[in-house]
């Protein structure tokens, strides 16, 4: 390391790594994990983002859970939330529905209209 | 690879290390592991999160969810509930007096008035990883200095922030620098004072164990100020953690290039080392600490010459405390401005202090300077434990002085400390109780003072020991008038005449107690009464009679068989050969035994009978 920028670098991809302790992040996935959601196939949904994510290098994404959402017929459900603009509720989530998610709404912007379950807050 | 989702991040500062925080850690990885979770979730080991009463702590990120007193028992319970299904555990989350759940650390008042500047990190950052320190602005301050500032103008940033040294006596940072900067010697050193002895003194080890790297940053950043090569970090072998960490840091630096040659591609180079004391007290002296860096017995010589002009093998050497290191990259990065609209008049930033004693949220602080001594004690601190009144407060150890509740809205800084007799200190804060007696505590005090004593003056060496004589004597009831006034007058010779800054300090406590508990003292000296019952001579045990209900139990478990009587006449004590130990009381079924101040009329009238007969024989 020689000169400020080569500490820039690093700096940034660090802060990449602990971003969970309050960085910036553009989207925020909430899984819900309660028991119904579990029992749906949560934890299955949940890994697929984590790896997807990891593999297409979104950095700006945050991963994380809730518990009981209260929609158990719709279980798995997922949150994602993106600053300065209304949440939006995907259920029935499965694995590829997931991958569909992260091409179309995570990385395009395009929410999948199918999946939604509800808007807004 | 996958992304994580939860960050865990386990105090792994000493306190919480000897609650169990490792074997949680372990538990953690092994159920984790089980559970085929490692992928999700990073363990991070930080250094000390200040709440240490609660330990072992541990915050969980995204949310921020903070729990404390956690059991290897409870780990299921959170990978389970709160990492699986994302319901924190309320249990183990701090309560309020209305039983309210602090959901996050941020919302817990312990956390509430502390501005955090040299402890920013610590709780936050994993010290062992150089990344995540760099990942909080880390070495900038040290870049920025080597590529745009010249040692002079550093030295002025310094001098416009008010930082005053940290470790006891406020020296203002910027004259030392300025000092050692001007000397044209080819050769000078830089030593990072590490040494830290006072009782109940924690916030140097916290920080060297916290985030290592601010530390050795700062003394980059201040070697370069004064054009110093090499650096010196003594730090006592009582502190294996501290002294481990610190070593990493430095491999990790030079691994990184952040440590040797040109660093920064400028012109100044540096190498730094670790030295380990043995710790005695008076080696956190500054001359006494280069004496044991060169090898030497730590003993502390006459100043002048300073170490700024003759230090470290004869050179140009500045010494500066842990704290006042960990100051410097903020100042540099956040400006003079930012680090000297905090604080009073004379003394700027922040200050970190270790809570002890009978207080609630034992643990490690950091507050603005100028915050007043309620405010440290009853809001960051909790109050006191129990149902118990503030008695008195211990500022800096044994060199400082105790404040009374008529001080509790003193400003702290320097000078409004030393004018009531006690002194900021390296910022052990001990606060007592309405149960403590001060007499017995000037002796604790003064005991300390008479063991590390370095013996090489005679002030310090035979004033001390007779300080402790004459207290040992109030404490076991054989005090007699103008005690109190010898003790003073010994206190501000000492004062005045000792060699070195243990010396000329030791007094503090005994002075400062006589001046706010005067009362306690001549209560121990006329009345032979410790009201407190506190000190064993001057108490004595008692039991009630009316409320025995003649067991024998007390009879039966007393050491020295000094209890008698019988179902009937129910029991008494024999005060001539009660030792005091307190079992009676402990096995009482009916809590008929309790302590009575003052001295027991016959244990007073034997010693009376004795001094006489003694005095006859000599006659």
């Amino acid at each position: 390391m020689k000169t400020l920028a080569d500490l820039k670098k690093i700096r940034e991809k660090a802060q990449e790594e602990m971003k969970l302790r309050g960085g910036t992040t553009r989207i925020k996935v909430v899984v819900g994990m309660g028991t119904s959601g579990i029992a749906m196939g949560a934890r299955e949904v949940m890994k697929t983002f984590l790896e997807e994510i990891a593999n297409r290098n979104l950095t700006d994404v945050l991963v994380t859970q809730t518990g009981e959402k209260g929609l158990s017929s719709l279980e798995p459900v997922v949150d994602i939330i993106e600053e300065g603009k209304p949440k939006i509720t995907y259920g029935n989530m499965t694995p590829e529905k997931v991958k569909k998610v992260i091409v179309e709404h995570i990385v395009n912007g395009r929410i999948v209209s199918d999946y939604v379950v509800a808007t807004g807050n | 690879m996958s992304l994580k989702r939860i960050d865990l991040l386990i105090c792994c500062g000493s306190g919480c290390v000897s609650a169990g925080a490792i074997k949680i850690k372990d538990q953690f990885h092994s159920v984790l592991k089980d559970k085929g979770l490692t992928n999700e979730i990073n363990i991070i080991e930080t250094g000390c999160m200040g709440p240490c009463d609660y330990g072992p702590v541990m915050v969980i990120y995204p949310e921020g969810v903070f729990y404390k007193k956690v059991t290897p028992e409870d780990v299921e319970e959170i990978v389970e509930e709160h990492f699986l299904k994302g319901r924190p555990v309320k249990r183990l989350m701090l309560q309020d007096e209305e039983e309210k759940n602090y959901l996050t650390n941020k919302e817990i008042p312990f956390y509430q008035k502390q501005v955090k500047v040299a402890l920013a990190n610590c709780g936050y950052i994993d010290p062992e990883s150089i990344e995540e320190y760099i990942a909080t602005g880390g070495y900038e301050a040290l870049g920025t200095v080597l590529t745009t500032m010249t040692s002079q103008q550093t030295i002025d940033v310094i001098k416009k922030s008010g930082l005053r040294g940290r470790g006891g006596g406020g020296f203002p940072t910027h004259l030392k620098w300025q000092m050692v900067h001007d000397n044209p010697s080819e050769e000078k050193y830089f030593i990072c004072n590490g040494d830290e002895g006072d009782p109940g003194a924690f916030m140097d080890r916290s920080l060297l164990e916290g985030d290592p790297h601010r530390v050795l940053e700062g003394m980059m950043i201040a070697a370069y100020a004064i054009g110093a090569k090499n650096g010196f970090f003594y730090i006592r072998a009582e502190y294996p953690l501290a002294i481990k960490r610190i070593k990493l840091a430095i491999q990790k630096a030079k691994e990184a290039g952040l440590m040797g040659e040109n660093i920064f591609g400028s012109n100044f180079s540096f190498e730094a080392e670790v030295r380990t004391g043995a710790g005695a007290f008076v080696c956190g002296e500054e001359t006494a600490l280069i004496h044991s860096i060169e090898g030497q017995r730590g003993n502390p010589t006459p100043k002048p010459p300073y170490p700024a002009v003759q230090g470290l093998l004869k050179k140009p050497t500045i010494v500066n405390n842990v704290e006042t290191l960990g100051n410097i990259p903020t100042i540099i990065l956040k400006g003079a401005e930012w680090f000297s609209s905090m604080g009073t008049q004379t003394s700027k930033g922040t200050k970190v202090f270790a809570l002890t004693g009978d207080v609630r949220n034992t643990g490690l602080v950091e507050v603005p300077m100028g915050i007043t001594l309620r405010e440290l004690i009853f809001d960051v601190g909790g109050g006191i434990i129990g149902d118990h009144k503030f008695k008195a407060v211990q500022l800096g150890g044994p060199s400082g002085g105790c404040l009374t509740t008529q001080h509790l809205d003193v400003p702290i800084d320097y000078e409004s400390l030393k004018e009531r007799g006690a002194m900021m200190g390296s910022g052990g804060v001990i606060i007592m109780n309405e149960e403590k007696c001060m007499v017995n505590v000037a002796k604790f005090f003064m005991d300390f003072c008479v063991d590390e004593s370095c013996g090489k003056c005679a002030p310090c060496r035979i004033g001390l020991k007779q300080m402790l004589e004459i207290l040992k004597r109030i404490d076991s009831g054989n005090g007699k008038e103008g005690d109190i006034e010898e003790l003073q007058r010994l206190g501000e010779t000492i004062s005045k005449l000792a060699l070195c800054g243990l010396g000329q300090t030791a007094p503090n406590p005994v002075l400062s107690t006589i001046r706010y508990f005067r009362d306690e003292y001549e209560a121990h000296i006329r009345d032979k009464s410790c009201a407190n019952k506190v000190c064993l001579d001057l108490m004595h045990f008692e039991i009630d009679k009316s409320r025995c209900i003649g067991c024998s139990l007390c009879s039966r478990k007393c050491p020295t068989k000094c209890i008698s009587g019988s179902r009937e006449d129910k029991y008494t004590i024999n005060q001539l050969s009660c030792i005091k130990c307190g079992t009676c009381m402990d096995v009482c079924p009916v809590k008929a035994i309790s302590k009575v101040p003052g001295m027991h009329p016959d244990v007073k009238a034997k010693r009376e009978a004795e001094a006489i007969k003694q005095q006859n024989q000599d006659e």
